[in-house]
């Protein structure tokens, strides 16, 4: 049964890469004195790579436009894969049968600790490694290793730090973009007042709950509380927790404040949250990261006219900077698994992905002027400078039991907790009763 | 399983019919070496493919996540003590009670309703075409076929237009009044009121906020009421200015009157008076005098019917089971209809001769010959009831997942899904084939019976 929905994702795939394939299609740019694309220089010719990751829709033509470009680079025959939502569920069974995809993109780090320790990933070549090294700060390098030992590139940055409005919500409640949290929450309640929904919340999809906490979590208790949190040394009923799910509770305590009221916004999932902000113009804001650029130009919103973004304001000492990651890691030995992460890991493979909208990378040398609009290369800018100031989604460096698996754990109960905000202890003893489980 | 079922049942009778030819002095059949040549395939078929599985999973059952420590029944423990489980083990008792029943039901229908109509077989066709599509295609048409927006899903989109048919919605819904302590209306059992008695001469002023202006007609510019009249005379008006800017319970410029709102006027808790406001949003009670609370009652501002939560937690199983019987109502028709068709027909005939009226050949006639047809479509549902996955999985939303879980999609999670608990996954798979089991026994028992 699983299989019908791969196959059905997997030519649904083909078709939209073969949809796009002709006009829409960029020449690969060519970084710095690269091979000329004769038959001489491509030295794959032949070899087939098989990637897997979880992208669809837009990300994922996105990404077939990298491989296109390497493909023209070296000849090299490359077939995408989509994993879906449950990129464990996909990559275990065929790890576990002995024909796992080269390479794998795997969206939370927790993933390549779990896969190394089954002895499932093949450490980085030194070419690899030398990118890595040139185009990485230490931070990132450290998040794709396992033991010591490098396995995994970041390919794919995001962004988890912003509140996305529409500008002209915005202008007919007159309200500007806020700074502080108490100033979101009586700007919400203003734009309320002349009518609109404030929040279309993504309820239906668990991990943006999970985002949300985390940023005022990050924002009300501290980057070391946070990650005491994040290794489970301080439990889920601290009296931190309680301030941030109160936070939480002042937006999803009042109905008026979400589009459909809680019912409604427990229905949404993202990225239809995105639409109902600029292609149907029912609600203000939505909370969720970069990469709602790609579901909101496809919306019909240009980025920086109609979709506008403010960074999440401060609800506590700190102003949150909260990053996600995908990382490429590869599964199988051969030259052609080593050279495409090679590709992915250079300057040339990142410039290649900036081009187009929803990337940002977190390769130092991608220059920011690469991006296609003004507001990537700010989010870009941040995630640069900020260096090791900034804290990785909490979610994603839990097990995944507890913080990446739908219906269960932190997903499960932060849905639980939008249905019923009034019951903030008796959320809070189930996600520490979760936590016990997962974290033994 | 049921291809199973029947294989093994054939190679049974036809070790069966081998062996009285054995037991002669003169063998005239195959010995029993070769016998065992033909058979290898099978066994090993089934030996790799369905024994050695079930007897892994009982094994890997006894284990915890990692598959080192050796936990006995702790995982079937965990089965019937953890909340999330006992959820999901009530979901699949109210599939198994309803679903297979009301697949037969309909089935039946639909074969004795097309059995003599001229189309028959365009029509069994179309009832059938659903079998066609996967699961999980029919899984993602139904997805937005329960959406709850009535502009996208067609469930809501029906109940809504029905409803429009009987009860026009009207007023302004989702107009209330601003949340703060200074405001002069307060929001009591739906219904906005004063908060303070109004006397003769007073200005009412009926602040409300939460409308977008441009759902009000252009020309409703708010008015403050007239002066000098006896009576009481009052504005409900949209008390905010576009943009922003506007001072707070006061009639501002731009801003716009509501029209057409019921206005009552009470004395001591009961009405004294009705009117409805103005295009301008202004109203007056000329004749009233003393002191009146005034009152916007509740109809003002009733939500239009949207229609029903198809998706949320309380409807998801009913809405999945609706999905389940659109896909396999046609193939129980196709069943039924080939045991109509064998029905001998004088029985019908001698029955109607007698005197029976239509119903009563249904019931006494026709239903007790169809029973053995009806229990093999009811028994082979109640199966795939067991193992329904894909439907659960593709229309409730991440939401509602937990409140729409059944048996065999919490195996695969919990193997899979993230946790890669295959020791509890295991349990699981074992517990539903322990339910499953003595249907497919039943069923095998009817096969054989029906062959002797």
């Amino acid at each position: 049964m699983r299989t019908y929905k791969v196959l059905a994702v997997a030519t649904g795939l083909t078709l939209a890469a073969t949809a796009c394939g002709g006009g829409t299609q960029q020449p690969p740019a060519s970084g710095g004195g690269s091979a000329s694309p004769s038959a001489a220089a491509k030295p794959l010719t032949g070899v087939k790579i098989e990637v897997a990751a979880k992208w669809t829709g837009q990300e994922a033509d996105n990404f077939q436009k990298v491989l296109d470009a390497f493909e023209a680079k070296t000849g090299a025959e490359v077939t995408y894969a989509s994993t879906g939502e449950d990129t464990g569920a996909y990559l275990g069974p065929r790890i576990q049968g002995g024909s796992p995809p080269d390479i794998a993109i795997l969206p939370q780090p927790g993933l390549v600790q779990q896969y190394a320790d089954q002895k499932a990933l093949k450490p980085l070549s030194a070419e690899v490694l030398a990118q890595v090294d040139q185009n990485y700060t230490p931070y990132w390098k450290e998040l794709g290793s396992a033991g010591g030992t490098p396995y995994g590139v970041l390919v794919k940055a995001a962004h988890k730090s912003l509140i996305w409005y529409r500008g002209a919500a915005f202008e007919d409640a007159g309200v500007q973009p806020p700074k502080t949290w108490d100033e979101l929450i009586t700007a919400a309640q203003t734009i309320a007042d002349s009518g609109t929904p404030p929040f279309a919340l993504c309820g239906a999809s668990g991990w943006t709950l999970t985002d949300l906490f985390e940023n005022i979590y990050l924002s009300t208790a501290g980057p070391e509380n946070y990650d005491k949190l994040s290794k489970h040394e301080i439990p889920w009923t601290d009296a931190t927790v309680t301030t941030a799910l109160e936070k939480i509770a002042q937006i999803a305590g009042k109905k008026d404040l979400m589009l459909g009221g809680n019912s409604g916004a427990l229905g949404t999932d993202f990225p239809t949250c995105v639409t109902q902000v600029y292609g149907q113009d029912k609600a203000a804001m939505v909370i969720e990261a970069d990469f709602v650029a790609a579901s909101a130009l496809e919306a019909g919103a240009k980025v920086g006219e109609e979709a506008k973004v403010f960074p999440f304001p401060k609800a506590g000492d700190t102003d949150p900077v909260i990053l996600g990651g995908d990382t490429a890691v590869a599964l199988k030995d051969g030259k052609g698994a080593m050279a495409l992460l090679e590709f992915l890991a250079s300057k040339e493979g990142g410039e290649v992905w900036a081009k187009l909208p929803g990337y940002l990378s977190p390769n130092r040398n991608v220059a920011a002027t690469t991006y296609p609009d003004d507001l990537t290369r700010q989010l870009a800018q941040t995630i640069i400078s900020a260096g090791e100031a900034v804290r990785y989604d909490m979610s994603d460096l839990a097990p995944s039991a507890f913080g990446g698996t739908e219906a269960k754990g932190e997903w499960k109960l932060l849905q639980d907790f939008l249905r019923n905000p009034a019951d903030v202890k008796g959320i809070q003893r189930k996600l520490e009763a979760e936590a016990v489980k997962a974290w033994k | 399983m049921e291809v199973t079922g029947q294989s093994a049942d054939s190679t049974t009778t036809g070790a069966a019919a081998g062996s009285p030819p054995a037991a002669r002095p003169v063998r005239l059949g195959p010995s029993p070496r070769l016998a065992l040549w033909f058979l290898l395939p099978a066994l090993i078929l089934l030996g790799a493919m369905v024994i050695y599985p079930i007897v892994y999973s009982i094994f890997r059952s006894l284990f915890d996540t990692t598959g080192t420590t050796f936990v006995g029944v702790d995982n079937y423990v965990a089965i019937f003590t953890d909340s999330g489980m006992l959820t999901t083990i009530r979901n699949n008792l109210i599939w198994v009670a309803v679903a297979p029943a009301l697949v037969t039901v309909v089935g039946l229908i639909f074969a004795v309703l097309t059995e003599r109509i001229r189309w028959a077989t365009a029509f069994k066709l179309v009832v059938f075409m659903p079998m066609a599509v996967s699961l999980m295609a029919s899984g993602v048409i139904f997805r937005f076929v329960y959406e709850q927006d009535p502009d996208r899903g067609v469930a809501n989109a029906v109940l809504t237009s029905v409803r429009d048919v009987f009860a026009s919605g009207g007023g302004f819904p989702g107009a209330r009044p601003r949340e703060n302590e200074r405001t002069p209306v307060v929001l009591s059992q739906g219904a906005v009121v004063t908060r303070q008695p109004v006397s003769p001469g007073q200005t009412v002023l009926l602040p409300l906020v939460g409308l977008r202006p441009d759902a009000l007609p252009a020309s409703a510019a708010a008015k403050t009421p007239g002066q000098g009249t006896p009576g009481i005379h009052g504005t409900v008006w949209l008390d905010f200015t576009p943009g922003g800017g506007g001072a707070a319970d006061a009639v501002d410029a731009g801003e716009k009157g509501l029209p057409g709102v019921t206005v009552e006027a009470l004395r001591n808790g009961t009405v004294a008076a009705t009117t409805t406001t103005a295009a301008d949003g202004t109203f007056s009670f000329p004749g009233l005098t003393g002191e009146h609370v005034v009152r916007l009652p509740q109809d003002n501002f009733a939500a239009p019917f949207n229609g029903l939560a198809w998706l949320g937690p309380a409807l998801i199983t009913p809405a999945i089971i609706g999905a389940f019987i659109w896909v396999w109502a046609g193939f129980a028709m196709v069943l039924i209809a080939a045991g109509l068709a064998a029905i001998p027909r004088d029985a019908l005939e001698a029955a109607r001769i007698d005197g029976a009226t239509e119903w009563q050949v249904f019931r006494r006639i026709t239903i007790p010959l169809l029973s053995p047809v009806l229990l093999v479509v009811f028994v082979t549902m109640i199966i795939n009831t067991l193992k329904v996955f894909d439907l659960v999985f593709v229309i409730a939303p991440g939401s509602v997942q937990p409140q729409a879980n059944v048996v065999a999609l919490e195996m695969w999670r919990v193997s899979f899904g993230g946790a890669g608990d295959h020791g509890l996954g295991s349990a699981l798979a074992i517990f539903l084939l322990v339910l499953v089991l003595p249907f497919m026994i039943l069923n095998i028992r009817r096969f054989r019976r029906d062959q002797s």
